[in-house]
């Protein structure tokens, strides 16, 4: 099958995965003792004694002195940064937060044990949402951030204020998302092994960034970074929940070396749902200003995010403000914007990045935007898209982005003409008359992906990621090892990076091994989130595999005597353009080691190739339409079709890029309809199991139905886009406008996501008791 | 190690102390002799994750999982019997003909998942006393009649007085629930069971249940239950009451159903509020009420 890249290769990944053979953290802990955190019941207040019962093996923020604090930076004059200590040392600022941490030969022993440490905290006022944060004399969740506003970032364009004054339609609305978690499916958990011998501690832990991880340690611990290692085994699912610093992996690495000894973490639901990170707990305002054509002239926007108690490390608690900030204008081409975002620190669980971060919430800002004024303008939704969307490239946003080649409007095109539109509306309105609630709603919108340094960079992070490095070899049997700073995990690149080399190098896919998550393996590396790995370590394979290619082409040619540019390496062997002569790779492979004097003059022995990738970025897009029938009696929604057109740029394997958006849009739909994640006025989380927190499964979601666009730019050198993130990002929005397209007939306004039953009825009968 | 008693091994829970029974009276003679440390282990399928949360937190487990003397169905006359270790699933198919046998069908399939049906029991969802329970409320509903064991012997209790509030009911902490008998309803009555839930196989947000009789058109011995609306299984008597005599219509069905949201006293939790619940019970007890009629 040649070329490998586009062909729906079944994953190298599955079959452990399939037959119980992945090993994930949990797996791995071989004699450790384990580590329990004992965990704060109160929402804000000070730490009087910690007592642990006689016998027990506990240690505290003040045994933890010498580990510095988590003090994620970012380089601006709007961002003020607050500090985590690995354990809370003095003061608690969430329900959940560790304040100290037991060690048993058994988890169970462990969680005992946690039992019979005795805390006392003095309670202090608590602030649990955003909007009550920023009232005057509430309660400051640092003793020295003012009004507990951690970033306050305003960006405005010229003419904002005259734009809407001459606007024929101002659309203005409220938008509330609430709290979720990324739920992975594997909590997160570590192995922390302290080897007297060598004086180095491994730290295996289901985590994305494995080098970033090892940095961040070595700086908290003070000590040298070759003293650790990093590994990262199979990963549950992360989402995002597994990118940032998990404070419990500092404190288990720091266990094993005080004890000298193997200790091991594994969190359990309860723990995952109240302390590990969550995120979009969001209010917008946002208005919208219109010309008589219905065409979007100006925004103007809001933005409030709850960041929760701490900032994430490396990428701060400015990831989701800054985020929707930058991208807010979505797909829509429009040039005065106004926007103010801002993230404020509260007595609840931390944020951190959830697969899409801030964009499910922006598009769906965005997005309803649309389908208000299509209301007001009396136009079909798919109508006023039509008329907004970019269709220009490379085409520069308000805030400066540049989206290089796209299919906005022909993937809303592609939408209308699969689900049937016309017929739809037939449907819809024969079945009110029945009393059945029929809606369909679109989500077009752009996803930055594959983006390095130089977008880091523009938001002043201290830690700035970006670029992704490869370290390629062919061994002298012709097999070919590729070795990563990027961390896949789940997302299939041990597949589609070798479809991509073996392309390249003219090997099969089965010949490529790709290795990742070992820090004492791999080049340094950001690891694997943002929707970037395919993108930019997939272009580092490319670039290497095109040195290392080169190398061979040279030794073919010598060896054939043919001039290097007529070589042709193909299906394992490398001949001479338009002849029959040629020779295996593989012999070539052995040849550069075992033969290197008949290398020509100044060529190295082996075949090792090194290449770094860090692009700028680039947008794919994507239209998403949702088919709905809601009931108004009991608010009860049914999704019974949805449709996905994704523009990913070249598909290196659409049967993974497929997985993506089916496993996406359930994510999307769990926000739009079912996670809620709660906690009541004293700032008890209320939802710490599945029963309360609820992802949807496989009876609340249809069918997917995927079509593919493929627009190729010059932004990336595979011509691939990134895609990880898009079916997140879209599914709320259309699944939220086609809940409100239902419920038009009842004239009601859907604000909040999850829209979940009992708001959806709350919404119908208050709009039952207005006389028509 | 003793016969019958099982070294606690490590696990999730709190640690607690494990007795099997291997029969009625020793499973008896331990509640007599832990009274309120022990709790009966049925299915577990509410009670285990509850003590791995270490919410619950008994001292001693008395698994009656072994008593197949408790896992019978016997027709007597116009009554069921029902022992109280039969697995939900057992009810998916009609246990008996007409109408109670296709209710408590209905309600089988909206209990839980199916590993869930195949290891829960009929008793110990009573004994457990979830309000959104299905048991609970068909048990209610049929104005069944419970009976313990107990060292002092045993006693009947009816439905009405079994379910006190949450996870709470009139068994005392030394009685074992052995047994449910279920008036049968006569032949030509007609059954409905509503219920809405925000996942397929959630314990539901709100649940109806109703049996009527409609010979000539005019409703008879007409009966609600509602779950998932209070602390307890509740019966609308104001709504039964209005049904009567009535001819079955829509009209007479929603009045119903508006008498039985009012009447009620719902409770709201973060699913949803007591305003909402009885927004539920008055679309679900009309559509229970269709829903017997068109059948």
């Amino acid at each position: 099958m040649i070329p490998w890249i586009g062909q729906p290769l079944p994953r190298f990944e599955d079959p452990p995965l399939l037959t119980g053979e992945g090993r994930f953290v949990a797996d791995l802990t071989g004699d450790a003792s384990f580590l329990r955190f004992v965990r704060s019941p109160v929402a804000h207040g000070r730490i009087v004694s910690i007592e642990a019962h006689e016998g027990i093996t506990a240690f505290t923020g003040a045994d933890l002195r010498e580990v510095r604090p988590i003090r994620p930076l970012l380089h601006r004059p709007d961002f003020h940064p607050i500090e985590q200590p690995v354990l809370a040392s003095g003061k608690v600022r969430f329900v959940g937060e560790a304040v100290a941490v037991v060690v048993a030969g058994t988890p169970e022993e462990a969680e005992d044990a946690a039992e019979q440490v005795f805390v006392d905290i003095e309670p202090e006022d608590r602030v649990i949402s955003a909007p009550d944060a920023l009232r005057p004399g509430a309660p400051a969740v640092h003793d020295h951030l003012e009004g507990n506003v951690v970033v306050d970032a305003r960006f405005e364009t010229e003419r904002v204020d005259e734009v809407f004054a001459g606007a024929a339609a101002v659309v203005e609305f409220d938008l509330r998302s609430r709290r979720q978690n990324a739920l992975p499916l594997e909590a997160r958990g570590s192995v922390a092994s302290y080897d007297p011998r060598s004086g180095r501690t491994t730290l295996t832990a289901s985590v994305q960034s494995p080098h970033v991880v090892r940095t961040v340690l070595a700086d908290l611990l003070g000590m040298p970074e070759s003293d650790l290692r990093v590994v990262v085994p199979d990963v549950g699912g992360a989402f995002g929940q597994k990118f940032c610093l998990a404070p419990e992996d500092v404190v288990t690495a720091w266990v094993a070396r005080r004890l000298r000894t193997t200790v091991s973490w594994v969190e359990d639901r309860r723990e995952n749902l109240m302390s590990s990170f969550h995120s979009r707990d969001h209010h917008y305002r946002v208005r919208g200003a219109f010309d008589a054509d219905a065409r979007l002239l100006a925004v103007d926007a809001d933005l409030l995010c709850n960041i929760g108690a701490y900032s994430c490390y490396p990428v701060t608690c400015g990831v989701e403000p800054l985020m929707a900030l930058a991208e807010f204008p979505g797909p829509y081409d429009f040039g005065a914007y106004r926007v103010r975002s801002r993230g404020v620190t509260t007595n609840t669980c931390p944020m951190a990045p959830y697969r899409g971060v801030s964009r499910p919430v922006i598009t769906l800002a965005m997005e309803r935007l649309m389908d208000l004024a299509a209301v007001r303008f009396g136009i079909e939704p798919a109508e006023i898209r039509r008329r907004n969307l970019v269709s220009e490239f490379p085409y520069t946003s308000a805030t400066g982005l540049v989206y290089d080649e796209g299919s906005y409007v022909e993937s809303l095109d592609r939408a209308v003409e699969v689900i049937g539109l016309e017929d739809f509306r037939e449907r819809q309105l024969s079945a009110r008359s029945e009393g059945r609630y029929l809606g369909v709603g679109f989500s077009v919108f752009s996803e930055r992906t594959g983006y390095g340094t130089s977008a880091f960079a523009a938001r002043s992070m201290d830690v700035t990621p970006g670029y992704e490095t490869v370290d390629l070899a062919m061994d002298p049997s012709g097999n070919v090892e590729a070795r990563l700073g990027a961390s896949p995990h789940g997302q299939g690149l041990e597949t589609t990076l070798a479809q991509l080399i073996g392309d390249e190098l003219g090997v099969a896919p089965a010949r490529v091994r790709i290795v990742h998550g070992d820090t004492d393996r791999t080049p340094y590396g950001w690891g694997t989130f943002a929707s970037r790995s395919l993108v930019i370590a997939g272009g580092a394979a490319r670039l290497a595999s095109g040195r290392l290619a080169a190398k061979l082409a040279g030794i073919a040619a010598a060896e054939l005597e043919a001039a290097p540019e007529d070589i042709v390496i193909r299906a394992g062997r490398a001949t001479v353009a338009g002849t029959d002569a040629g020779i295996e790779v593989a012999e070539l492979a052995r040849l550069a080691y075992h033969s290197s004097h008949r290398l020509a003059a100044g060529m190295d022995p082996g075949l090792t190739a090194t290449a770094t990738y860090d692009p700028d970025g680039t947008f794919s897009n994507a239209c998403h339409a949702a088919m709905v029938e809601v009931d108004p009696e009991t608010g009860g929604v049914r999704v019974d079709r949805f449709v996905v057109v994704e523009d990913a740029g070249r598909l290196i394997n659409p049967m993974i890029v497929d997985g993506q958006l089916h496993g996406g849009v359930t994510q999307g739909i769990a926000g739009a309809l079912y996670e809620e994640i709660r906690y009541d006025e004293e700032g008890n989380i209320l939802t710490t199991s599945l029963m309360d927190f609820l992802p949807p499964t496989l009876a609340e979601v249809p069918t997917f139905e995927v079509h593919h666009l493929e627009t190729i730019s010059e932004a990336t050198i595979t011509g691939a886009k990134g895609l990880g993130e898009g079916g997140t990002i879209g599914a709320p929005a259309a699944v939220i406008n086609a809940v409100a397209d239902a419920l038009r007939p009842f004239g009601v306004e859907i604000t909040e996501m999850p829209a979940t039953p009992s708001r959806l009825r709350r919404l119908v009968s208050e709009s039952e008791r207005i006389p028509a | 190690m003793a016969p019958g008693y099982y070294t606690p091994a490590l696990m999730k829970p709190a640690p607690f102390d494990y007795h099997q029974a291997r029969s009625v009276s020793e499973a008896v003679a331990h509640l007599g002799e832990y009274g309120y440390e022990a709790k009966v282990l049925a299915g577990g399928q509410s009670l285990v994750p509850a003590m791995n949360f270490r919410l619950a937190r008994p001292a001693v487990l008395v698994d009656i999982n072994p008593l197949d003397e408790l896992d019978y169905l016997d027709e007597d006359g116009d009554t069921l019997r029902i022992g109280a270790m039969v697995r939900h699933v057992t009810f998916e198919q009609p246990v008996t003909k007409g109408p109670t046998g296709r209710l408590l069908a209905m309600a089988a399939h909206h209990v839980g998942h199916l590993p869930i049906r195949i290891r829960g029991t009929f008793g110990g969802s009573l004994a457990h006393a979830d309000p959104a329970a299905e048991w609970c409320v068909i048990a209610l509903l049929l104005d069944a009649e419970l009976s313990t064991r107990s060292l002092s012997g045993g006693r009947d209790i009816p439905a009405a007085g079994f379910f006190q509030t949450v996870f709470t009911t009139a068994l005392e902490p030394e009685e074992l629930l052995v047994e449910a008998r279920l008036p049968k309803l006569s032949q030509h009555t007609r059954v409905g069971f509503q219920q809405f839930s925000r996942r397929a196989g959630d314990f539901a947000l709100t649940m109806a249940a109703v049996a009527l009789e409609s010979d000539d058109g005019r409703v008879g011995n007409a009966r609600i239950a509602l779950g998932g609306v209070s602390d307890r299984p509740l019966r609308a008597p104001e709504a039964e009451q209005a049904l009567e005599g009535q001819v079955a219509t829509e009209e007479s069905f929603r009045a119903a159903a508006e008498i039985a949201a009012l009447e009620i006293d719902a409770i709201g939790d973060i699913h949803g509020s007591a305003d909402y619940r009885r927004d539920l019970v008055r679309a679900l007890t009309r559509r229970a009420l269709e829903q017997a009629i068109a059948a």
